[in-house]
């Protein structure tokens, strides 16, 4: 019986995949603070629905599907932030009207190419059947993510409570804010092959959510969203191996699962500890 | 430790935003070192647009902004202009602690990393005891009280070692005693030689601690001395339709009109018939 628990190391592919799950699930964690504190949320969903149509252009033109759904990313900001400065259209409705045009575009690629096992793969996302060169293009991006983050992260935390402190500082928001556009859309990519474009981001929301119930300070904030984000992606796949489900799903769920017990339980935030206190005082 | 001492220059500047409105036309005064200055006018007039003027956080259409004798982006460089926020413009649910905040005054004295070194940790520490928040550096910003909050941001302004400090509307919400307490640390920033340009629509503590005043309504209707430009006749024109006046209650031991109360909120103002600046009350009326 503890021998079976065991099985899934045994496989070459079974580590390869609970390994990059859990390097990605911990830059999402990483960001999701970040997007947390913007209340970007809409904007990454957005944003991982909108890099569809790059992935199956990318697979037809042959270039890795990395670029071309960073591409589509990227091309999905510009058209909204053109929308949003040009037309007297609410930001909600920019958001909405770019993502599901770009995703309906990416369906409607997939429906010609039905067959093709690696987009479905990608789009849908099943770490367990990803191929080498995917789990290379993924280990980069997070890296380089991490690297924009450790630069550059107290600037962009900065840029999120006070701005203006910013600019004092000699920073810019505006840089700022396009760098987290640019890491929410590679992060997005990265984390397609773990869980899939649907579900992305859960990744970058909910570890963050999480994390913010569970302290005042920023940097623990960032390691617990982290830590979250890298035990629920390695457990995901590692699950998957077993219920011979997706591990998108599985990953996702566990996240949910693990933000549903900290809103009751957690010791200051939780539902039980404010109920707690509005006794005491009354 | 300075070059030479700071001031300030704004010279007639313009400032319209991008939906075409014009907050500011041709609006200039000037200040020099050891100054507390209010900076007056009704909700709408400009205040917050001067401010950012002078931070470089909107760039004026005409005119310019001189700090120290150069530019706004030298004078940002060499983190002579500290601000301290409007209450309402601060996520006070942001999970930072009070001595996060102090610190974030010391980032413009770091390298790109960011990476506090020693000196950054005392600055923060001496800051943070001058103000009297040394006990309570670990609490989240959100549960300190409204005049302790304002002085968490005024020590990251001391951390940061401006010369100018920007304080926009920093009475809003804060109880007298604590006003008080703020304007006794204001003096004390005032004599060491910086300049100190508060924003208020609170007519009535402006004569208890500004030693100039500049009155705003889309442009600088008068800028000087407190008792020279804190008028009535100036403030009827700053503030138009906006200022009630009162008369006393018939208790008060006074004949009819001995007094003018002028008010806009909170604290009404005390004149003389003539115009001249009596002081304040404590209480509305
Ligand atoms: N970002 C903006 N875009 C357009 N108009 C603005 C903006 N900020 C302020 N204004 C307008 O400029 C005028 C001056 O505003 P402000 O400087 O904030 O006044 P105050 O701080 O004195 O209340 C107001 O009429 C306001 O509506
Ligand atoms: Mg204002």
């Amino acid at each position: 019986m503890g021998e079976e628990l065991l099985v899934p190391f045994l496989y070459d592919y079974m580590r390869r995949a609970m390994a990059i799950s859990a390097l990605v699930g911990a830059v999402a964690g990483l960001l999701s603070c970040y997007v947390v504190l913007k209340g970007w949320s809409l904007m990454g969903d957005a944003l991982s629905h909108a890099i569809v149509p790059g992935v199956v252009l990318a697979w037809l033109v042959g270039i890795p599907f990395a670029i071309g759904a960073f591409a589509a990313g990227m091309l999905a900001a510009l058209a909204m932030a053109g929308l949003r400065d040009r037309t007297p259209i609410r930001e909600d409705a920019v958001i909405g009207v770019v993502f599901t045009s770009f995703f309906g575009l990416g369906l409607f690629l997939m429906s010609i190419f039905p067959s093709n096992i690696r987009l479905r793969t990608i789009i849908f996302g099943n770490v367990l059947g990803i191929a080498d060169e995917d789990i290379v293009q993924m280990a980069i991006i997070a890296v380089v993510v991490l690297a924009a983050l450790a630069l550059r992260g107290r600037d962009l935390m900065l840029s999120l409570f006070d701005p203006t402190q910013l600019v004092v500082a000699g920073g810019s928001p505006a840089r700022m804010r396009i760098l987290l556009l640019v890491l929410l859309a590679a992060t997005a990519v990265a984390g397609l092959q773990a869980v899939g474009a649907i579900l992305v981001i859960g990744m970058l929301v909910t570890p963050g959510a999480t994390a913010y119930l569970l302290t005042d300070r920023f940097g623990r904030m960032a390691g617990l969203a982290a830590g979250i984000g890298a035990v629920t992606g390695l457990l995901g796949a590692y699950g998957s191996y077993f219920l011979d489900g997706s591990t998108g799903g599985s990953i996702v769920a566990l996240q949910a699962a693990l933000f549903v017990v900290v809103l009751v339980f957690a010791p200051k935030h939780g539902i039980l500890a404010t109920r707690r206190a509005a006794r005491v005082a009354a | 430790m300075l070059a030479q001492p700071i001031s300030l220059a704004v010279e007639a500047i313009s400032v319209a935003y991008p939906n075409g409105h014009l907050a500011l036309k041709d609006a200039g005064f000037t200040l020099g070192a050891g100054t507390i200055c209010g900076l007056v006018g009704i909700n709408g007039s400009g205040k917050s647009t001067m401010f950012k003027s002078i931070m470089g956080l909107v760039r004026p259409a005409r005119g310019r902004v001189l700090i120290a004798g150069g530019p706004v982006e030298a004078a940002l460089k060499r983190n002579l202009v500290a601000y301290v926020p409007q209450a309402e413009e601060v996520d006070w649910s942001f999970p930072v602690s009070v001595r996060d905040v102090v610190m974030m005054g010391r980032y413009g004295h770091m390298n790109l990393l960011r990476i506090p070194r020693a000196v950054d940790r005392r600055e923060v520490t001496a800051a943070l005891e001058r103000v009297g928040m040394a006990d309570l550096a670990e609490r989240q910003i959100g549960e300190l009280s409204g005049g302790q909050r304002k002085r968490v941001f005024l020590a990251r302004a001391l951390a940061q070692g401006g010369q100018l400090l920007l304080l926009d509307e920093p009475f809003t919400g804060v109880d007298v005693t604590t006003e008080e307490s703020i304007i006794t640390l204001l003096k004390a920033l005032r004599d060491e030689g910086r300049i100190i340009l508060v924003s208020t629509h609170n007519l009535g503590s402006v004569p208890t601690f500004c030693d100039q005043v500049v009155l705003v309504n889309r442009t600088v209707l008068a800028a000087g001395p407190t008792s020279e430009v804190f008028t009535g006749p100036n403030l009827l024109r700053a503030f138009g339709g906006a200022l009630r006046q009162h008369s006393l209650p018939g208790a008060t031991p006074l004949p009819a009109d001995a007094v003018i109360v002028l008010s806009d909120d909170e604290r009404p103002l005390v004149m003389a018939p003539d115009g001249q600046v009596m002081g304040r009350l404590p209480r509305d009326i």
